[in-house]
């Protein structure tokens, strides 16, 4: 087998038992990147000397007994957003043209401090927002399941990557649904940790209260091995969570016989395509076969989350936003004031769906309008934790569709932002609740794309959440890969 | 529900230098969204608490120890204008 299509623990053993190098398991993922990367662009950056230098130094660590743990030597991929010291870092966005930041995010310190190989940066959104990864200023990412379709967004350059195999892992972030939705459209695991989990420092801000970085995988058990590497407190981050990091590994394989499932009426009914439909009930049966009790809730404020979300992120991403002024790092267009400059630059280095959502954010935050709508939506946002709550104490975790469609094709939701914004009916709660939330892959739509299964646990419940994911993976089998893996891994 | 927006002085607010035809098409824009936005208002909220954060936490202290700082090189590398250890910026008061 090409080592590019391993999956972290495989390329781990191989790594200890001397079968195989990083040096070599690294060629293996470059060699797969440069048959792909011409038809997908999945990556804005390949840092080809720092993580052939990463590889080497893994290589040496080990022969010398120096093992820095389960990610050892393995090739990963950063969403754009991360900042990483002397490496390109632009957020997919103009306005940060050339910017090579000055530190390491903490997740790239805590990656490289466990042996870690960064092989670059991967495409996004602008600045994170869309559901598409279309809206990015060097031109968008392509789903290796059918290159005339999208891979989701906004981390959907880390999910091309981890499906077509030019990295075997990687992290994105989610802020209503980033990680899950391309996960889901990608045939890939992508999960969303607890909020606070995982330190934001250097992860350039969208929307504070809703944003955490996640990991992108092939497989459930994959992403529990990212996920103990980069989880813990930071003290560079004031809203890191100093309690402890929920310990999930030894309970992984429990099965889910005696565990409470809920389905919710609100996340898989109207709107929904009939495969997707098909394919989560007959996972739901399979669950109920294994011994699980489901029962149907209903969360009623789940009705209004989306357009709730659609306030309160924009309203964070004006404030978050407004650094961007052409002073400290990115380009300067010029002008006779200090105004005048700033708004030259900020038109110019913008892309449409950012303006527009700051525009929202601002006007949502102004005076006369504050308490109708971004007040209003801090509002819906307790009654949606409310409803959570009350969930939690009749069931262990919830499970909807992780997105109500498979891949839809290129443009075709690129002039509607409300179309795009539907995408992420199911994936935001979880978002404005601050709860874990992980997507599986369940099995394939009739035009052979990828069906994501999404699971929901309360705050801190990861240890159930990936326990009901690892079932959902054994029992729809899913091992599938894109073409596009396949013909590049025989070639 | 329709929605009334001077998007002129919202862009003015935030920053972005629009033309009038951007103006135009962005207030054209916001208003669809905006219309789906107010949704929230149709839900009763009379005694609800807003929450503006998942975590709810107070100040976060670290000990007070003398850490290194960035590298003022690296970081005055990144921006567009400078003077010696300065950030350069175009005049802001007028005389």
């Amino acid at each position: 087998m090409d080592p590019a299509d391993l999956t972290i623990a495989e390329a781990g053993a191989r790594l200890r038992s001397g079968d195989l190098t990083a040096v070599d398991l690294l060629a293996a993922v470059r060699r797969r990147a440069s048959m792909t990367e011409a038809i997908l662009h999945a990556y804005l950056t390949i840092d080809h000397d720092g993580a052939r230098a990463a590889a080497t130094a893994a290589d040496v660590a080990l022969a010398q007994g120096r093992d820095l743990g389960s990610l050892h030597g393995i090739p990963i991929a950063l969403k754009d957003n991360m900042v990483t010291r002397g490496i390109e870092t632009t957020c997919s966005s103009r306005i940060l043209a050339g910017y090579r930041p000055p530190y390491d995010a903490t997740v790239v310190e805590r990656l490289k401090a466990g042996g870690a190989v960064i092989v670059g940066k991967t495409n996004l959104d602008e600045f994170a927002m869309g559901s598409s990864t279309e809206n990015s200023a060097y031109g968008p990412t392509r789903n290796p399941w059918d290159p005339d379709r999208v891979p989701g967004g906004s981390s959907g350059g880390s999910a091309a990557a981890v499906a077509v195999g030019s990295a075997l892992a990687a992290l994105g972030s989610d802020t209503g649904g980033s990680i899950r939705q391309p996960g889901s459209l990608t045939g890939t695991v992508g999960m969303k940790p607890t909020y606070g989990l995982v330190s934001r420092y250097g992860l350039i801000a969208f929307a504070s209260s809703l944003d955490q970085i996640g990991p992108i995988t092939r497989t459930v058990d994959d992403a529990v091995t990212v996920f103990e590497a980069i989880a813990g407190h930071d003290p560079s981050d004031a809203t890191s969570y100093r309690g402890g990091v929920p310990e999930v590994r030894s309970t992984l394989d429990a099965g889910v016989k005696g565990l409470r499932i809920g389905i919710v009426g609100e996340l898989s009914g109207e709107g929904t395509a009939p495969d997707v439909a098909a394919n989560f009930r007959a996972t739901v049966d399979a669950l109920a076969g294994a011994g699980a009790t489901i029962k149907e809730l209903s969360l009623p404020s789940t009705a209004y989350a989306l357009s709730a979300y659609y306030l309160i992120a924009p309203a964070e991403c004006s404030a978050n936003l407004a650094r961007f002024d052409g002073v400290r790092y990115g380009p300067r267009l010029a002008g006779r004031s200090v105004e005048e400059s700033m708004s030259a630059t900020r038109r110019d280095g913008f892309g449409p769906e950012v303006t527009r959502r700051i525009l929202l954010g601002t006007y949502a935050l102004s005076a006369g309008y504050y308490d109708a709508f971004y007040g209003q939506a801090q509002k819906v946002r307790t009654l949606v934790i409310e409803d959570f709550r009350r969930a939690y104490s009749e069931v262990d975790v919830l499970v909807t569709p992780t997105s109500p469609t498979t891949a839809f094709a290129v443009g075709e939701k690129a002039n509607d932002p409300l179309a795009m914004y539907l995408s992420d009916i199911c994936t935001i709660p979880s978002n404005l609740a601050g709860d874990p939330a992980i997507s599986v892959p369940s099995g394939l739509d009739s035009d052979g794309l990828p069906i994501g299964f999404q699971v929901l646990a309360p705050a801190l419940g990861e240890a159930v959440m990936f326990r009901v994911a690892s079932a959902v993976e054994q029992s729809s089998g899913f091992t599938g890969r894109p073409a596009l893996a396949t013909s590049a891994g025989a070639a | 529900m329709p929605v009334d927006i001077d998007i002129a002085k919202v862009a003015r607010l935030a920053r972005i230098g629009l033309t009038a035809d951007e103006l135009a098409y962005y207030g054209q824009q916001l208003q669809g969204i905006l219309e789906h936005a107010a949704l929230v208002q149709a839900l009763p909220t009379a005694g609800v608490a807003p929450t503006a954060h998942p975590l709810p936490m107070v100040n976060s202290f670290r000990p007070d120890i003398v850490e290194p700082t960035l590298d003022r090189e690296e970081v005055l590398a990144q921006a567009p204008d400078r003077e010696g250890p300065y950030f350069r910026v175009p005049p802001f008061l007028e005389d």
